[in-house]
């Protein structure tokens, strides 16, 4: 039960062959069974979820009327606040913290009576490609428990990967959501800026932080997409249109005369021979189900991974001043006599990792006078430029492709003492997050010389985010018409079920 | 080495620069819904995006952008038609995001002006005070700390926070450099920050309270040597809670920098706080070594681009000018300066209008205000506009004073009643039976009982010997328990005992 995907879940609630109770309970005993190898949950809310199943269940006995995935179990990313469930963000500095308060998100999944099994590990405050940031330890990659399950959003990919839950929410900032689908052989969206309120998504980079939704099944993203996005009076960058009819292009999943623009930026050296091999195939596919097969190009994408390393660090250096032990979270060196300045000192020194520290640094450089102009400054004119490459891009091609990342999954501890190795992880998912616009990760196969999962990217124009449903869903259709079945029937079996 | 103000002024030119923030009177913050009120316990005003949790986010109070688009129209300014909030990052335990959501380098409302005339040597001289900019922050929470010598962070042994103040919109004024003021630039200060509170005042967006820290104002103040064109180094001076503070801050400071400069030492660039008691500042801050704020765009704001229709709109309906307004009042009730001087003092002006409005006589409206109302509402120790009684009723009683149904004395009873609360006018007279004797027939049989009772007086009052009338009548007057015209009771009085 746990391995059929959310939408065939979702209909055998319907047809009252199953519960959600039942679906829960699965979902809780899978993660019993597996996590202890996987580390893809910080928390479980055994009871929390089991409590809105039987309500769900509830309301479906009194014949009310749900939302399509009702009932259906989902992973959530612990960078978002749900009311009385910790959050931590993945970091020591708010171990213990339970918001008062649902972000939008959750209140949409509530709304839609999708249950919250747990918070999924991440990269310390979403900074890293790897999930090996994590104060609480690295998640392994369901498909080689040694290597990583990408990040930051490991946590909820490698719980798709490991079916620990068929449905999952990420944030993207610089690909948080899209490398770890692609290293992990699931999908994930990165819907465009401003589709899905960030109300209590705990800010990394705010001009740059998407939550999106992740499943194993581009139809799967589409339906919870639809239950998470619209718009927030809460979130002032929040944009107030109807949603994209993501689902129905999802479902239609036809690309006949559809243009389909390969970035030449986006591939050639440094990319994985596998990964060129499955994408090349990929193109063929699309190609073979109607779709015009065109080159662009976007000249200024080189520049996009610096500029994005000025302006994520300096909003974050910002943005995590916060956390000051003065109103919530750890606090250190509050004895008798110190004064709140040397408390914020120490707590900040043991509260933040590595990663995090090296990032506020960054970018309280980038910020200080007389470098503001040089680095801030020069790097706002680049992400202006990306976007004019994207403009001109989307006059040539409906949608854009590239592989979603270089390579398939690294080893855990491989680029761990190489921040700028592990900042090339996402050099082809960054430049979607500099102009805001969407972007999804599906599996295009294994790459032949280590058996591992490839990441397909397609990328859509502003609030045009049905495009890239559609262009993934013929995608899928004809991989899955090759392949036989589903790439994670491909996946070594963890804990013995099937 | 003691300098007069004259010796300061005769070597030295001081030039101005004031800082005025405003907090607005919005009924919620600047970025969330909580409520303003001043006064409440201690963080109960708070939520998750005032208190910055994780994952909260700041949405901009409309109201508070309308209010400072007007602050920009009535002060003369250009409205920029698009402006952006900026963070101000700094660490401090009352601020709860760690940085301040103020505006930079593109704020709201730019390059205004505002006149002031104040009395020179010469006569009224007008002086004009340019506007560098307007623009919007939040407040930060409050601070209290214990335990100390100095009621300051250091030295004190605990400290408490209160996060109510957080967020609460703020407005600041920031004017050029107000240079040629010679010796007057401490009453040119004071009657740019009084013309300020009343402009705000009349926009009805403040309530321009100094006490309360509704509007504060920081002076700076530095001197050059008269002639030369460097500028001196200048103090900030803060905590200045009232107008007359402003206009001493700014002689202090001009005093102090003098002796400095005269001892060949340096000014010192630093904040420095006013003592109420003393008039003197003390050192606070150094501002010698500027501090960082790594200012940047506000990532979660959306920029502010006011609609040109809008601000149109806004401009048509700002309210004359406090200055204009009142010398068209002072001609149109022909008062003299004084008493103009007293009404806007006692902060009376628009009431005194209201009542007017409504149909009572300039001198009789402004006689009950500034009189009888006053002085029961120092007595009550409340505002007058706190008290019971609105113009209308005064306008009420005015009127019935006219028709001859109250006397001046019994119409202090009505609004004595009035203000404690037991009706409009009309009900105060039924519900007391207040009524004015015009029955002669009722006052001749008083008159009758009266004289009998005391023949001696009444026989000195027929013998031409009219002060001894007085007496008479206030018996009268009390039998009649004070509801007798008195000039009918002297007039049928005399007549009975025939002295006219």
């Amino acid at each position: 039960m746990i391995r059929s995907s959310a939408s065939e879940m979702a209909a055998k609630l319907i047809a009252g062959e199953t519960t959600s109770v039942e679906l829960t309970k699965a979902h809780l005993e899978r993660i019993a069974e597996v996590d202890s190898d996987v580390h893809a949950f910080l928390y479980v809310d055994t009871e929390g979820a089991l409590a809105q199943a039987e309500a769900i269940d509830a309301k479906r006995a009194k014949g009310e009327k749900l939302s399509p995935l009702a009932g259906v179990p989902l992973a959530l990313k612990d960078v978002m606040t749900q009311k009385g469930v910790p959050t931590t963000c993945g970091s020591k500095i708010l171990e213990g913290w339970r918001p008062p308060y649902d972000s939008t998100v959750v209140t949409n999944l509530k709304k839609n009576g999708i249950v919250i099994l747990g918070k999924t590990n991440m990269d310390e405050f979403a900074m890293g490609s790897s999930t090996e940031n994590s104060a609480y330890g690295p998640t392994h990659n369901p498909w080689d428990l040694s290597r990583i399950p990408g990040g930051s959003g490991g946590g909820s990919s490698a719980a798709l990967a490991a079916f620990e839950a068929p449905l999952a929410i990420g944030t993207d900032t610089g690909g948080s959501i899209r490398q770890p689908a692609a290293v992990t052989g699931t999908v994930g969206v990165k819907p465009t800026y401003g589709g899905v309120s960030r109300f209590g998504l705990v800010a990394f980079s705010s001009s740059l932080d998407q939550a999106g939704p992740c499943a194993r099944t581009v139809l799967d993203t589409a339906l919870l997409h639809e239950a998470i996005a619209g718009h927030d009076p809460k979130d002032a960058t929040s944009i107030n249109a109807p949603v994209p009819q993501v689902v129905a292009a999802a479902k239609s999943g036809d690309v006949k005369g559809m243009k389909i623009g390969v970035v030449k930026e986006l591939n050639g050296d440094g990319y994985q021979p596998g990964v060129r091999a499955r994408f090349e195939e990929s193109l063929e596919l699309l190609a073979n189900a109607g779709a015009e097969i065109v080159e662009v190009s976007a000249p200024n994408f080189e520049y996009a991974l610096a500029a994005y390393y000025l302006i994520a660090p300096s909003e974050c250096s910002s943005n995590l001043a916060r956390f000051d032990a003065m109103r919530y979270g750890l606090r250190v060196g509050d004895t008798d006599g110190a004064s709140a300045e040397s408390v914020m000192n120490m707590t900040r020194e043991v509260g933040f990792g590595k990663e995090v520290k090296r990032r506020i640094i960054l970018g309280t450089y980038a910020l200080s006078s007389g470098y503001y102009d040089a680095y801030y400054g020069s790097a706002q004119k680049v992400r202006t430029l990306i976007t004019q490459d994207f403009t001109k891009a989307f006059e040539k091609a409906d949608v854009l492709v590239s592989p979603t990342c270089p390579t398939t999954a690294f080893k855990i501890g491989e680029k761990a003492n190489d921040p700028l190795a592990m900042y090339l992880n996402d050099i082809a998912t960054i430049p979607v997050n500099m102009a805001g616009i969407g972007g999804m990760s599906l599996p295009s196969g294994l790459a032949d010389e280590d058996g591992l999962p490839v990441g397909f990217q397609i990328m859509s124009p502003v609030m045009k985010d049905e495009r890239m449903y559609s262009v993934g869903a013929a995608l899928e259709a004809a991989l899955l018409t090759k392949w036989g079945a589903p790439l994670l029937d491909k996946a070594p079996v963890l804990g013995g079920a099937r | 080495m003691t300098l007069s103000y004259d010796q300061v002024v005769a070597k030295y030119e001081p030039v101005l620069g004031l800082e005025v923030h405003v907090e607005l009177n919005t009924q919620s913050k600047m970025f969330c819904g909580c409520s303003t009120v001043f006064g409440a316990e201690p963080n109960t005003q708070t939520c998750p995006v005032c208190l910055a949790l994780p994952g909260a986010l700041p949405v901009v109070n409309e109201k508070a952008i309308e209010s400072t688009i007007k602050i920009g129209l009535a002060l003369n300014c250009s409205i920029a038609p698009f402006s952006r909030f900026a963070r101000k990052n700094y660490f401090y335990p009352d601020m709860p995001k760690n940085f301040q959501i103020s505006q930079y380098d593109e704020p709201i409302c730019v390059d205004g002006y505002v006149d002031v005339e104040i009395e020179t040597d010469e006569g009224p001289k007008k002086f004009r005070v340019e506007i560098e900019r307007v623009h919007m922050e939040e407040d930060t929470g409050k601070s209290l700390h214990v335990g100390g010598a100095t009621g300051r962070i250091h030295g004190a042994e605990y400290s408490l926070l209160d996060y109510n103040r957080a967020g609460i919109p703020l407005v600041e004024i920031v004017t050029k450099i107000v240079p040629d003021t010679g010796k007057y630039a401490p009453e040119v200060a004071k009657a740019y920050v009084a013309e300020l509170r009343d402009i705000l005042r009349s926009l009805g967006v403040s309530d321009v309270k100094m006490e309360q820290g509704s509007l504060r104002c920081d002076a700076n103040v530095s001197l050059r040597l008269i002639g030369t064109e460097k500028l001196g180094t200048r103090s900030e001076t803060k905590n200045v809670n009232s107008l007359r503070s402003v206009e001493r801050a700014v002689r202090g400071e001009m005093i102090r920098h003098a002796e400095l400069l005269d001892k060949g030492e340096r000014v010192v660039q630093e904040t420095r706080h006013f003592q109420e008691d003393t008039g003197l500042t003390r050192s606070g801050r150094s501002k010698e070594q500027a501090e960082d704020y790594r200012y940047f765009p506000e990532p979660d704001l959306v920029p502010v681009a006011p609609d040109a229709t809008w601000i149109e709109t806004l401009r048509a309906s700002l309210p004359e000018r406090p200055s204009i307004r009142r010398k068209r009042l002072q001609e149109s009730w022909a008062v003299p300066d004084k008493e103009m001087a007293a009404m806007i003092n006692a902060d009376v002006l628009d009431i005194v209008e209201a009542t007017v409005l409504l149909g009572a006589d300039p001198t009789k409206a402004r006689s009950w205000w500034l009189g009888e109302i006053s002085r029961i509402a120092n007595e009550k120790d409340v505002a007058i506009a706190d008290l019971l009684i609105t113009p209308a009723d005064v306008a009420e009683i005015v009127a019935l004073v006219n028709a001859g149904e109250l006397t001046d004395k019994l119409a202090r009873q009505v609004v004595e009643g009035v203000i404690s609360g037991e009706g409009k006018p009309a009900e105060v007279v039924a519900k007391r039976g207040i009524k004015v004797v015009n029955d002669d027939g009722a006052l001749m049989a008083a008159i009758e009982k009266v004289c009998a009772e005391q023949s001696e007086t009444a026989d000195k009052v027929r013998n031409g010997h009219l002060p001894a009338a007085g007496a008479l009548i206030g018996a009268v007057m009390k039998e009649t328990k004070g509801q007798a015209d008195a000039a009918r009771v002297r007039e049928l009085l005399l007549s009975h005992l025939g002295a006219q």
